[in-house]
């Protein structure tokens, strides 16, 4: 390790700094607004690291090649550090009604953050099992934090589903070690690129099936998406947001840095492998998201959609945009897709509890009247009802623009096609919502008040779907910019 | 220019959403800006120089350049006369709304943020920005029926929601596959291209378009959605909905379908002559059959609507024989359809406001009670059967003039079509306005000086068209021309 190891890991390092200052903070300080307040402010640390990393630094890597700090990796850590930070504003009103643990509240989601940052810059399989764990675990004890009897299934769920796809996912690695001799992905890559391995092609694809199922439960994709609705519905809603953008955004990053980068060779394969894996999660999570009434568990079905849509650009191997140094257009598509689809439920779900804290109840119609209780909560969350559908002008439109037209590229029209068609499915429950709000009659007239900070998180993540949807040009040439790596990639 | 004649009425319904209280205000400033809209739309229509042809008021930059999206706004001859239109009906359907009492901020801004989609339809020529304004459309569409709407209101919206977005959901794939395989989403290069390179059939892909646009227009079997939708509208919403919103359709048809794929829609004339023939006969002997007279005139929009299909099937000619006629005839057909069905749907409301029903056999009399809106009624109904000097006659001739020479017996099967249209408008005028005065519709009196405003220039655009088509023809000629010849070229 040495003093540039350092400078690479700063803003990981600065996290993990600022969640053990909340702790310390938090046994000294009465005011818990404080803890809160210095989670918040003590991201610009990390941020600002971030940033300075991503002007400075093409492609570097640190800890004796476990780490990779490249544009890949700085993308994702800005996007869950911005995550982290409009979900401290929003959650706000939520976290001060908990009697105690605020600060063990913040503490845990920056530490889980800090294992999501590392997530997305590993490059060697022990250490994306490490930096899974870290992840994980904080998350399990944040799912049962309200410690009612939903919760806490929320949170033994959580944890014992997350054992066993990391015992699957570990065997798969297991697998691809034996069989390539490396945990390396460089050179695991070099090594299925040469073909000779003991058994052939077959062995390998084992442990890489393996592995597809581990990280299958991490990104909610059927058919391994049983937990989430239990875990959703259950888990205190901030952490169900945490777990529906963040998590999946780094599930999604190492992800793509395995397939792609150590196994391009055999990208036919799992190509078609995920492509599949994608319709099916689109089909089942729009069709079952129907049948909800708790509006948390049909956001989480709603995810596992999600997750399937965010799959064809995982499957769109080998779409590039025209050119001579064509871009991946389906990693792009993700990234820009996961930052999309981040603003879009940040703002539903910030919506949501601003409403529910004050009615009291999540079902879908005890929303009736919102609309003019709390004209403009109920705008955002309609907004992002139609960013979640697709209809332009949203994030969710552009998003899915863009992965549609990696599909058709990747010579997958077939799954573009049924990518829109479960989208048009899946207008018929998020209008649900819509409808509800504006059409239901409300059973009182009183407003809903909410507090600056939740105020304030609306407004950046609702406003953020309408910025993205209008000019996704600057976020688009981001991600392009990100996943430029896998051009360099042996093929 | 065109830029502000899109946009302007979106900034009105900011404005109204977030400045303005009072629903007088709001009323008389949303009326005020689609009156100025249509100020707009008429002066970019008079700019339009058909002797010039081609392109013109041209606005176009770069957009999204990773995906080569550009905004890009231009006029041709073919919907230079639907951006007139569209001004024109936006005017009347906020006029139509004077008397709306619920929730009237959100009602004008809705109806404002439509105008704006329909205008962005009819003017983006780059596939992106007209696939983001064709589904801008469905969302104020999907308020204004729930929320404003009767009877089964909601349930129709989201039928209306449904099937428009399954449309446009293959719509979406077909401008991508265009986009992989020409690297444009340019509509007017599009149609310069030659697509036999594409990576699923192009028939598909074609195909992919069609639906969008059959679903919308709409054709039979995919009208399903259109009588429960103008039905359970509000009037100024079903106004829109017959006036402009089903226009999309038939101009995405000429702009999309013909244009840039003018092999394969020639291959398949067949099969849209032939659903342009059931829809016109099949939507007339049901709109016999109606006695709610909204669902009446619903119905009567897709008997006419096949006739835009019929004259669009004329490209199935031999090469040589193309001729510009029944194309033309189909987009006269969208602007004459768009102002008498938008004045009937107008009349239909004033009746229903004053009597409260629209139930046919419990109206009678109507006439004497009230003697103007009876009179609009029978001119929107003669022109709508199609008699001459006023516009319906212009534009059923020439499909049926265009069609006749290639489709001999499906045209003489359509024409029998105007036989049951003028059955079934002078039989409801009858029953609705003639006969003997009713006791219980003594205390209703006639059209206020407000509700004459929309009626007036409805029938004066009837009229004037009728009269001397040429201000429109020559104008469609000018889109058209462009396109027959590029059929003509393309050999038998």
């Amino acid at each position: 390790m040495t003093a540039r190891d350092l400078y690479l890991l700063s803003p990981e390092i600065a996290l993990a700094g600022v969640a053990i200052l909340v702790v310390i903070l938090d046994l000294l300080v009465r005011s818990k607004r404080v803890v809160g307040a210095v989670a918040f402010l003590g991201l610009a640390v990390p941020i600002a690291l971030t940033v300075v990393l991503w002007t400075s630094i093409d492609s570097e890597t640190a800890v004796f090649g476990t780490l990779a700090v490249d544009k890949f990796a700085l993308f994702f850590k800005i996007l869950v550090l911005a995550i982290v930070g409009v979900l401290i504003l929003g959650s706000a009103d939520y976290v001060a009604r908990f009697q105690r643990y605020q600060g063990e509240f913040y503490a845990l989601v920056l530490f889980s953050a800090t294992g999501m940052m590392l997530l997305a810059a590993t490059t060697e399989l022990i250490s994306i099992y490490i930096s899974l764990e870290l992840t994980a675990l904080p998350l399990a004890a944040l799912a049962a934090f309200l410690r009612d009897e939903r919760s806490t299934e929320a949170g033994i769920k959580f944890l014992l589903l997350s054992a066993m796809s990391s015992a699957l996912l570990l065997y798969g690695m297991v697998l691809v070690y034996g069989f390539t001799g490396s945990t390396q992905l460089q050179e695991i890559a070099g090594a299925v690129a040469q073909g000779d391995m003991p058994f052939g092609s077959y062995a390998l694809l084992a442990g890489v099936t393996l592995m597809v199922v581990g990280f299958g439960f991490k990104i909610a994709m059927v058919p391994f998406q049983m937990w989430v609705p239990d875990v959703y519905e259950g888990a205190p809603t901030p952490i169900t947001t945490y777990l529906s953008v963040a998590s999946k955004a780094a599930g999604f990053a190492v992800l793509l840095r395995i397939f792609y980068f150590a196994l391009p060779a055999v990208s036919g394969d799992w190509g078609t492998l995920f492509a599949v894996l994608s319709a099916l999660s689109m089909t089942v999570g729009n069709l079952v998201a129907i049948a909800q009434n708790n509006i948390k568990r049909m956001l989480a079905y709603s995810t596992i959609a999600h997750a399937g849509y965010i799959l064809v650009g995982v499957a769109a191997f080998a779409a590039r945009s025209p050119g001579p140094d064509g871009v991946a257009l389906g990693p792009s598509g993700v990234l820009f897709y996961l930052a999309a689809y981040a603003a879009t439920n940040l703002a539903a779900f910030f919506a949501i509890m601003a409403i529910a804290s004050r009615t009291g109840s999540e079902q879908i119609d005890d929303f009736a009247g919102i609309a003019r209780r709390a004209p403009w909560v109920a705008a955002v969350l309609a907004f992002a009802m139609l960013s979640l559908i697709g209809i332009p002008p949203t994030a969710g439109f552009m998003g899915k623009l863009y992965l549609f037209n990696a599909a058709v590229r990747g010579d997958l029209v077939w799954l573009a096609v049924v990518g829109v068609i479960s989208s048009v499915v899946s207008a018929y429950y998020y209008l649900r919502v819509v409808r509800v709000l504006y059409l239901g009659a409300a059973p009182s007239e009183e407003a809903i008040p909410s507090s600056w900070p939740v105020r304030l998180a609306l407004a950046l993540t609702g406003g953020s779907i309408l910025a993205i949807g209008l000019l996704p040009g600057r976020l688009l040439e981001l991600g392009e910019a990100a996943v430029r790596i896998f051009s360099l990639t042996p093929q | 220019m065109l830029t502000a004649t899109v946009f302007l009425p979106l900034a009105g319904a900011l404005v109204i959403a977030l400045l303005l209280r009072r629903p007088r205000a709001i009323r008389g400033f949303a009326i005020g800006v689609t009156v100025a809209d249509l100020a707009l739309a008429a002066v970019a229509f008079t700019a339009y120089d058909p002797q010039k042809g081609g392109l013109q008021l041209v606005e176009r930059f770069n957009w999204i350049s990773s995906l080569n999206v550009q905004y890009f706004l231009g006029l041709d001859g073919l919907n230079a006369p639907l951006v007139l239109l569209t001004g024109l009906v936006g005017m009347c359907a906020a006029l139509a709304s004077w008397r709306i009492e619920v929730r009237v901020r959100e009602y004008f801004a809705w109806l404002l943020v439509l105008q704006t989609a329909v205008m962005g339809v009819f003017t983006g020529l780059d596939f992106v920005l007209f696939f983001i304004f064709w589904e801008l459309e469905l969302v104020p569409m999907y308020f204004l029926i729930s929320i404003w709407g009767s009877g089964r209101k909601e349930y129709s919206a989201m039928k209306f929601l449904v099937f428009t977005l399954a449309g446009s959901a293959f719509m979406l794939v077909g401008i991508l596959v265009l986009y992989f395989s020409a690297g444009t989403f340019d509509m007017t290069v599009l149609a310069t291209k030659d697509l036999t390179n594409v990576v699923i059939p192009v028939q598909m892909v074609f195909f992919f378009f069609f639906l969008a646009f059959a679903i919308k227009l709409p054709t039979w079997p995919l009208h399903s959605w259109l009588p429960d939708a103008h039905t359970d509208a509000p009037t100024a919403g079903s106004v829109m909905l017959a006036g402009v919103l089903i226009k999309m359709g038939g101009y995405g048809l000429i702009r999309v379908c013909v244009a840039i794929f003018p092999g394969v829609s020639r291959e398949y004339a067949w099969l849209i002559v032939a659903l342009g023939v059931i829809s016109i006969i099949y939507g007339a002997i049901v709109t016999l059959r109606q006695s709610d007279l909204k669902r009446l005139v619903a119905f009567s929009s897709i008997s006419h609507m096949g006739l835009v299909l019929l004259g669009i099937g004329s490209v199935g000619a031999v090469a040589a024989n193309i001729s510009p006629v029944g194309l033309n005839g189909a987009a006269m057909q969208m602007f004459t359809h768009g102002t008498i069905t938008g004045l009937l749907f107008l009349v239909v409301g004033l009746v229903y406001e004053k009597a409260h029903t629209r139930y046919i056999p419990d109206l009678g009399g109507l006439a004497t009670r009230m003697p103007f809106v009876a009179s609009v009624f029978v001119l929107a109904g003669l022109a709508s059967l199609g008699l001459p000097s006023l516009s319906g006659f212009v534009s059923e001739a020439l499909v049926f003039l265009g069609a006749f020479f290639v489709w001999g017996w499906p045209t003489a099967i359509s024409v029998f079509g105007i036989v049951l249209t003028a059955g079934y408008i002078l039989w409801m005028v009858q029953r609705v306005f003639f006969g003997p005065a009713l006791a219980r519709y003594e205390h209703i009196g006639d059209a206020t000086l407000v509700e004459k405003l929309p009626l007036v220039v409805m029938v004066i655009a009837i009229v004037v068209v009728g009269i001397y088509p040429a201000i429109l023809t020559d104008v469609f000629s000018a889109g058209i021309n462009p396109i027959v010849e590029r059929l003509r070229v393309l050999g038998p």
